[in-house]
């Protein structure tokens, strides 16, 4: 049995057969064939390996005219590895032995070896693990050649495990069949984390190197709630795992009872739950659990894996089909493009080389220097609002004139529609999202501009304190409940409230119950969370009083450190309901 | 026939030590001639045709590592054996980059 200790990404506890995916996406199931059919499998192997050494031989000769004799030495070296008889040897003994598929003896033998490699002291051949992955990568191209089997086309219950997971491909993962993810790479709040709330599936991430520990097959626990990967567990280890499950399913059903019940606070103030959703489906999610609306509408999707950028039919048929989930009468707030180097690294259109694309060309600036792209969204926003209480919204809004541009080629659109003799809501609401630390600062004055602010809490943070959420170097620095946060959320929802428009925090941080009781104290009255977070964070609205929460908030914002905040928070939660801090 | 054993030992004085390319180059060599050969530390033997076997040595700079050949062209194959590790101390098989 072997721990490993990761960061929690989606709750829930899931127990079954690991399924390894490569960086290339090979599925490398644990596979046996019949007893007549071993000999070919034998053969199968033999040819894998011979194409593979060649392949690698061409390699080396390309490498040598190219780099010189010393470096095509290295691919020479793979070659021989390739041509061991001691590999073919024990590769062929599992085919044999144990029935096992050529694809599955060689990844278990190889596994061995990068394990054995991997623990040799003094650690100067630690870098030698690549060379052995990239051959067993070689190896099993060669087997599969072009029958490389898609994730879409799964027939048995797996845990998904990888080196990292792109949004598309966590995306494409079919809920039924794959039980739960665990990734070596990523962070609390990458993309991919974001799509593992939204399929409702565990997943643990940022697990550091556990490629060479795990054979596809071998039975292994995600832990979703405790962020841990637990492979090969023992039986006492399983058996409490198995209760865990099903305590959590309970504990589930008991929140979906408070769904028909108001989030209203003890001394009666009403907060409205909104649900962030990203794909048209999730919408059924935030309504099973008493969402009252979306309060974010993430449009990526659209952008995702596509060459051309969608039209805007195919915006309008998305739209359309959240707004028929929904209702005409829920608000739908419709985020404008927010892709950022972050999320979508593949976007053809803003493929351009920027060194520090965190503070480049992303999001609404993209849009603004992309107008046929804005208004092609905007068009389709517009023509959504005839049917539903639909809303638009900005994100990345850094400057008052920024704000004035895009509500400038929203009047533009507006009138053209109008032209055409095309149906719209002609009030639609406007907002912008709150999430670079300039806009919070001049709130005061961009309140004046829109119906509503939403306050990107994930983003607010990332900015404020020069912290990459997914550089675990510096993620320590990353933290919802440091002061200076704490202080441009007070700003940003007293310039609201002056100028009467509307606040919503929509970030992460207001699915933590951490941090429920400090924004009910700064006066925010809606919250929009992932659609799984709305039953507690309903729940614990109910147990808190808005007059206590006013005196919480004020406390935090006395206090100096992020740790201060939040060992404060934790207290006062713990107080009010002791069961959601665990 | 005739048929016999031989060893000798050998001290990594290079760098790096029994890094993947030496570990090539050794088992090519041993590959050529039809004598077993088998590569050892005091605790651990493996056969010198084998490169996988061989990395898994993880030999460092220092290690006295024993060969020993066993069959009718011994002499030859331990001469040959002698010659890589010759040109391993000289740093032949050392890059800057390979640490």
């Amino acid at each position: 049995m072997e721990i490993k200790r990761g960061i929690a990404v989606s709750p829930g506890v899931a127990i079954g057969p690991a399924l390894l995916l490569d960086t290339e996406w090979f599925r490398i199931p644990q596979r046996y064939v019949e007893a007549e059919q071993v000999d070919a499998e034998v053969v199968r192997l033999r040819e894998a390996l011979d194409a593979a050494a060649r392949e690698t031989r061409d390699t080396q000769e390309a490498v040598n005219a190219k780099l010189g004799e010393r470096y095509g030495a290295i691919f020479g070296a793979h070659a021989m590895m390739l041509t061991d008889p001691t590999l073919e040897g024990e590769i062929d003994g599992l085919i044999r032995e144990q029935g096992f598929a050529a694809e599955y003896a060689v990844s278990r033998v190889m596994r061995r070896y990068a394990k054995a490699l991997e623990s040799i002291n003094g650690g100067h051949l630690a870098t030698r693990v690549a060379d052995i992955f990239d051959l067993e990568k070689r190896i099993l191209s060669c087997l599969l050649g072009q029958r490389r089997e898609q994730l879409a086309d799964l027939t048995e219950s797996v845990v998904v495990l990888a080196h990292d997971l792109t949004p598309s491909e966590t995306a494409s993962l079919d809920p039924k069949r794959v039980h739960a993810f665990a990734t070596e790479a990523g962070g609390r709040t990458s993309h991919t984390a974001i799509v593992a709330g939204v399929l409702e599936i565990p997943a643990v991430v940022g697990l550091g190197a556990f490629a060479t520990d795990v054979s596809g097959g071998d039975v292994v626990i995600v832990d979703g709630n405790q962020g841990l990967l637990i492979i090969d567990p023992d039986e006492e280890t399983l058996a409490q795992y198995e209760r865990t499950r099903r305590n959590f399913h309970r504990h589930e059903a008991r929140l979906t009872e408070l769904r028909d019940l108001p989030a209203v606070t003890r001394d009666g103030v009403r907060v409205q739950l909104f649900g962030n959703i990203e794909f048209p489906t999730e919408c059924a999610h935030c309504l099973d659990r008493g969402g009252e609306g979306v309060g974010l509408y993430r449009t990526e999707f659209l952008y995702l894996g596509k060459k051309a950028d969608p039209t805007e039919e195919e915006h309008l048929e998305a739209y359309m089909s959240v707004l028929k989930a929904l209702g005409p009468k829920r608000p739908l707030v419709i985020r404008t493009l927010d892709l950022g180097a972050d999320k979508f690294q593949a976007y053809s259109g803003s493929a351009h080389h920027e060194r520090n694309p965190f503070l480049g060309l992303r999001s609404v600036r993209l849009c603004l220097q992309n107008l046929p792209l804005f208004k092609t969204q905007m068009r389709a926003i517009l023509r959504a609002s005839a049917f539903g209480d639909v809303r638009v919204m900005f994100p990345m809004i850094s400057t008052v004139l920024e704000l004035r541009q895009c509500k400038m080629i929203l009047a533009e659109v507006k009138e053209d529609l109008e032209e055409e003799g095309v149906a719209f809501n002609a009030s639609l609401p406007v907002g912008t999202m709150i999430e670079v630390p300039s806009a919070a600062i001049m709130a005061e004055h961009l309140a004046r501009e829109v119906d509503f602010f939403s306050i990107g809490t994930n983003d607010l943070i990332q900015y404020t304190l020069a912290a990459d959420r997914n550089n675990e170097a510096v993620a320590g620095l990353y933290n919802a409940g440091d002061p200076a946060v704490l202080r441009l959320i007070d700003t940003v929802v007293r310039a609201a409230k002056k100028n009467g428009t509307t606040v919503t925090v929509c970030g992460e941080m207001s699915g933590e119950p951490l941090y429920t009781l400090l924004l009910l104290g700064l006066g925010l009255r809606q919250l929009s969370v992932t659609p799984h977070s709305i039953p507690e964070i309903k729940k614990f609205i109910r147990l808190a009083s808005a007059d206590a929460a006013v005196e919480t908030a004020r406390e935090a914002l006395r206090l100096e450190t992020a740790r201060d905040v939040n060992n404060y928070l934790r207290e006062q939660t713990r107080r009010i309901c002791p069961e959601v801090m665990n | 026939m005739e048929s016999s054993t031989l060893r000798n030992c050998f001290v990594l004085t290079n760098h790096q030590g029994l890094h993947m390319r030496p570990c090539g180059a050794i088992a090519a060599t041993a590959a050529r001639f039809q004598s077993s050969v088998t590569v050892s530390l005091p605790d651990r033997q493996v056969n010198a045709k084998s490169i996988l076997d061989l990395m898994t040595l993880g030999a460092p700079k220092g290690t006295e590592l024993t060969v020993e050949v066993d069959g009718p062209d011994a002499k030859d194959a331990l001469d040959a054996m002698a010659g890589v590790f010759d040109r391993l101390a000289k740093g032949d098989f050392d890059e800057k980059d390979e640490t």
